[in-house]
């Protein structure tokens, strides 16, 4: 069921992959709109580089999430899929992992970008994707959750980001500082704390946001 | 509520105050000693628990009807925090190291609690919710993150009024004032979100699954708050506080408390009487008009 659901889903997100391209030009523009913020200066771009990828990433991430109840929306095609004989934590689970499969791919999509405006390259690519698998979880469970709320009420480009952000705090401060101590040189060894955090944050959210995602959409 | 519900909960609290507070206050300025003989570990306990179980009687068994009740806490709870804030500003002496500053401790400290009480309790009215789809524990979870919201909102002022002179800074990022900041946020778009949910039975749903999910993460940022970045002092407790700073914190947490379950107790009442309006049936239309519009 849960196979249906995520087959489903990626179909969806492989039909519009042209949303895709237009979040990942979305995450671009705003990498190179941080650095003006801050002004050319290598040395400063590069410290700052693993926060500027991560709010990048976490303004991108808004739109794609608000995008995977956009279809459902349509001709009431959520109350169709839950007359479905099926749990309705399936269709959850499904849509949640298309959207972080989507994310990582941004994600690893937006690092060349990173690594060439800011000159923050690095060879440990296995643990930054790692880093960026785990962070992209943490924001696309508890996100796609508050999605199927606020898909459905008026106003949704603001609320979403309103209660989103203030609950991946967490997961956005130990992916920064993670990906921080991956660029920049880890000699204390901290990322393995930070990644600890990651971890728990994405157990505790995966499950919470799943056991409560039936009270979200029951009539 | 039911009458002598309401006068046990008194009964509670005016044990709770009496231990808490006028205990203190007899051993320090009336030379008397009023303990009735009871250990200082069981007047403490009497205190807490006293306290404890009278707002959650209060809260629990109060059917939004009467409104002279909530009244009266209130006052009682402004009085005490009249009394208190008079202590803290001109009797107890000021501190050692902090001086003058230190003062703001009094109110600073009671808000941090019952900022944290206020949404705990919204959390339990949500989880309540879920269980029993009682529209009485929606009122109560709105009441509840509007107060808490309020706290919060002041702690965050308070913390930045005792930063500045204290570390020079207004906001230093501590992990309490940091947590309690995104607490304000999370709760603060619970609230948006009731108000642009139409359908109640929706609204109330999914307030109680966003507040559970935004109370769940409050130990997660206080922790990564704290890896992150930490300066806050230590914690005091009453064994590294001397006596004469315990009574205006004890009168203003008394004060605050019963502030704060005076405040739930109306603006719950206005939830439930909101909600009942909402639901009730449009007073003048006949049948065919009903029909029609439909």
């Amino acid at each position: 069921m849960l196979i249906a659901a995520l087959r489903k889903e990626l179909l969806l997100q492989w039909r519009t992959r042209a949303q895709f391209m237009a979040v990942f030009v979305f995450g671009a523009a705003a990498l190179l709109l941080f650095s003006f913020a801050v002004g050319p200066v290598a040395e400063m771009l590069r410290q700052f580089s693993a926060g500027f990828l991560w709010l990048g990433l976490l303004l991108s991430s808004t739109l794609t999430l608000a995008e995977s109840f956009h279809a459902e929306m349509e001709n009431r095609a959520l109350e169709g899929l839950l007359l479905l004989p099926a749990n309705p934590r399936a269709l959850y689970y499904g849509k949640a992992i298309a959207n972080w499969l989507q994310l990582i791919l941004l994600g690893i999509a937006l690092v060349p970008v990173m690594v060439i405006l800011y000159d923050a390259g690095t060879t440990r690519i296995g643990s930054l994707i790692m880093v960026i698998a785990l962070g992209t979880a943490g924001l696309s469970a508890p996100g796609t959750l508050y999605a199927a709320m606020t898909a459905q009420v008026r106003s949704k480009q603001t609320l979403l980001p309103l209660l989103l952000f203030p609950l991946i705090v967490p997961a956005l401060l130990a992916s920064v500082k993670a990906t921080s101590l991956i660029i920049l040189g880890d000699p204390m060894n901290q990322s393995r704390a930070w990644i600890i955090l990651l971890l728990a944050f994405d157990a505790i959210y995966w499950s919470l946001c799943g056991l409560l995602f039936v009270q979200v959409v029951e009539e | 509520m039911k009458r002598n519900l309401f006068w046990l909960a008194v009964a509670l609290l005016a044990a709770a105050i009496y231990f808490g507070l006028l205990v203190t206050m007899g051993d320090q300025y009336l030379h008397a000693n009023l303990s009735l003989g009871l250990p200082v570990a069981a007047q403490a306990l009497i205190a807490f628990l006293g306290g404890l179980a009278a707002i959650i009687i209060l809260l629990v068994a109060d059917d939004f009807r009467n409104l002279s009740r909530p009244k009266a806490l209130g006052i009682a709870g402004l009085l005490l925090l009249l009394i208190g804030s008079y202590f803290g500003l001109f009797v107890a002496p000021p501190e050692q190291f902090m001086g003058e500053t230190q003062r703001i401790m009094y109110v600073h400290v009671p808000t941090a609690w019952f900022a944290l009480v206020a949404m705990t309790l919204a959390f339990v009215a949500a989880v309540v919710f879920l269980f029993s789809a009682d529209y009485d524990w929606d009122a109560r979870m709105e009441a509840s993150i509007e107060v808490g919201v309020v706290l919060a909102f002041l702690l965050c002022c308070q913390g930045a009024i005792w930063a500045k002179p204290t570390w020079g800074v207004w906001w230093d990022w501590d992990p309490r004032l940091t947590t309690t900041a995104v607490l304000l946020f999370a709760f603060l778009g619970i609230l948006a979100l009731r108000k642009f949910v139409d359908d109640p039975h929706r609204r109330a749903m999914w307030s109680a699954v966003a507040t559970i999910v935004a109370y769940v993460d409050v130990p997660i940022v206080y922790f990564s708050v704290k890896w992150w970045n930490s300066l806050h002092q230590q914690q005091s407790n009453p064994n590294t506080v001397s006596k004469p700073f315990w009574i205006p914190l004890r009168a203003n947490a008394f004060g605050i408390l019963l502030l704060m379950t005076a405040f739930i107790m109306l603006r719950a009442r206005v939830a439930a009487l909101r909600l009942e309006h909402e639901l009730a049936p449009p007073p003048a239309l006949d049948g065919s008009e009903i029909g029609e519009t439909v």
